[in-house]
């Protein structure tokens, strides 16, 4: 509140003081405020913005938690770019992911969600449980292992030979040319989660006058309705859900690693995420892990931030 | 409503409204579909999993898969019924510390004044925006500094600041009327007692949300990527959904049983969900995230 002008040298010292002391006498009243938000703002700080700042710190030096970090300047940065072939391709897969995955799935949630809320109301409760049951179910997706198994008792191998189209049965989950279309499928099996219940709500939640004030203004079909009085009044529901869909579409690793393990033929499934643990959960090179997860982080940031730009433009 | 349902509603036409059946109904039988297999796998007896070539649904039901699940576990030096046990208190511990925790904080974000709370919930609002796989590796190094490695606290406690429960439930509380607030205090209620015998029992549809949303992130500790994956090594400490890689790595005859693991799984949550659901999709109302 008071660091601008202060940093700008426009106020006097005297003035300093007492809205200082201002401050303090306001932050001793709210002493039982304090106290409600303390546990989880101490453990919040311990476990998630603590980390943040170590991993942007280790980042500039080689740690293998046993020694004392050694300061690394650049080079993990350099490593990472020049001498890592591995991480570029983690890296355009991660993007290669978030980009196939991360709009699939935020237009399906919208567009499965805008569709439920066509139906009655009991209805509606099924469906929705339908879609979004899949994200909640646990360690569910290892059944599309089973259905996709490499031997010819999975149940796509076994019809595909049953139909005449293959004469071998595929390994799907370590032939790099099914791996990837296999597993982004998956993904978006299970991306039907809090955006979508968050679109849900959106749907029911806009005011019903606004639509029959919408036809009277010439809105003649559901398309023009969604655009022009659906979407901008549920425009904060959009907003979270985009910053939950992206987080989730960079941050995949878990289901490549479930599906094809930890680490995939070729690395034809290998993010940023299954790299960075790799390097420092197995290999224990912390500095350069971290130097990862700091790119990673702002990449996530970053795409955020922009994305909620282009969001708020929209039915405007 | 229900009438406005019924009849022709405004600006629908009778094409549209069959294509968004169509569409619905695929979508719908895709997800399904392979909730639909697992639960044929669980019941199928073992020359039904083991035909060529492979039917879908199941013809001669059985539940051997899930009296085999403890015959074959109590074999191992871990019984079945112990990993069971160590999701359950993971679960019902963390989330019912979660809940109580970022309550008191959302309840003093959203209805005090004072200074920080908004620098506060920015920096929480900032944390939506990346994945924990950011944060695993300075996190291990903070567990094993304060020994928690290998210790339930590792999976639990951090779980108790979830930014997204606290999120929901700040959101939703900002509905709650003030002046009810101010007449428990006009009336001597301490701020402690007004949250819980006012605030508490009238936001029961934001608690009962965020208890969905951390059930489901404790409930599938253990698998790929998860924390427990990490952090727990101790057999004895290990979780259900490591107990499905276990018993599918037994050897083909345990395909069964690995699928009543995956149905067991399954129905847990899901019948929360289907418990909860109308004060979820309220809770979910005021999710909106603002400019």
């Amino acid at each position: 509140m008071l660091m601008p002008e202060v940093l700008i040298g426009k106020v006097r010292p005297a003035e300093i003081r007492k809205r200082m002391s201002l401050l303090l006498k306001e932050m001793k009243k709210s002493r039982i405020s304090y106290l409600f938000v303390l546990p989880f703002v101490l453990i919040f700080f311990v476990f998630v913005a603590l980390p943040v700042i170590i991993s942007i710190i280790l980042g500039f030096t080689h740690f293998n938690l046993l020694e004392v970090p050694r300061w690394a300047g650049l080079a993990n940065y350099k490593r990472m770019l020049l001498a890592d072939d591995v991480f570029i391709i983690a890296i355009k897969n991660t993007f290669l992911f978030a980009a196939i995955t991360g709009p699939l799935s935020y237009i399906a949630c919208l567009m499965f969600a805008w569709f439920i809320n066509e139906l009655t109301p009991k209805k509606r409760a099924f469906m929705t449980l339908v879609f979004y049951a899949p994200s909640i179910s646990g360690m569910l997706y290892f059944i599309w292992q089973i259905m996709f198994s490499g031997d010819s008792y999975g149940y796509a191998n076994g019809i595909l030979l049953k139909l005449g189209i293959i004469q071998e049965p595929i390994q799907w989950f370590t032939d790099t040319r099914f791996m990837l279309p296999l597993v982004i499928v998956v993904i978006l099996w299970l991306s039907l989660g809090t955006s979508f219940l968050a679109f849900i709500a959106g749907f029911q939640n806009v005011d019903r006058t606004l639509y029959e004030a919408g036809a009277v203004d010439g809105v003649k079909n559901r398309w023009q309705e969604l655009w022009f009085i659906t979407l901008p009044s549920m425009k904060p529901q959009l907003l979270f859900g985009a910053v939950m869909s992206i987080t989730a579409a960079f941050g995949t690793g878990g289901v490549q690693q479930a599906l094809t393990g930890a680490v995939s033929t070729d690395y034809a499934v290998h993010t940023v995420a299954l790299h960075l643990a790799d390097h420092g959960n197995v290999r224990f090179e912390m500095g350069y892990a971290s130097a990862m997860a700091t790119v990673l982080f702002f990449i996530m940031i970053g795409t955020n931030k922009f994305i909620q730009k282009l969001l708020s433009k929209v039915g405007v | 409503m229900r009438i406005f349902v019924k009849k022709r509603r405004l600006n629908r036409s009778k094409g549209g409204d069959l294509a968004i059946l169509l569409i619905l109904s695929i979508g719908g039988i895709f997800m399904a579909l392979p909730m639909v297999y697992a639960i044929c796998q669980a019941f199928k007896p073992l020359d039904e999993l083991w035909i060529f070539p492979p039917r879908f649904f199941v013809r001669n039901p059985t539940l051997k898969n899930f009296s085999d699940l403890f015959w074959l576990m109590s074999t191992s030096w871990v019984p079945f019924s112990r990993y069971i046990f160590n999701t359950l208190f993971i679960t019902i511990v963390g989330t019912a510390g979660h809940v109580v925790i970022a309550s008191l904080c959302a309840f003093a974000l959203a209805k005090h004044r004072f200074p920080g709370q908004n620098l506060i919930f920015k920096i929480v609002v900032l944390s939506l925006m990346f994945s924990p796989a950011v944060t695993n590796i300075p996190n291990y190094i903070i567990m094993a500094r304060l020994g928690w490695v290998d210790n339930y606290a590792a999976i639990i406690v951090p779980a108790f600041a979830a930014s997204i429960g606290l999120y929901l439930m700040k959101q939703f509380m900002e509905q709650f009327p003030d002046s009810i607030l101010e007449s428990a205090r006009i009336d001597g209620s301490s701020e402690w007692r007004t949250f819980w015998q006012i605030v508490m029992p009238n936001e029961r549809p934001a608690w009962l949300t965020m208890v969905i949303f951390s059930f489901q992130y404790l409930w599938s500790q253990g698998g790929a990527g998860t924390s427990a994956n990490v952090f727990i090594y101790s057999e004895e400490l290990k979780t259900l959904p490591v107990s499905i890689n276990q018993i599918m790595d037994g050897g083909f005859a345990r395909q069964g049983a690995g699928a009543a693991v995956a149905v067991f799984m399954m129905i847990v949550p899901v019948t929360t969900f289907i418990i909860t659901q109308s004060n979820i999709i309220e809770t979910m109302a005021t999710s909106g995230m603002k400019e």
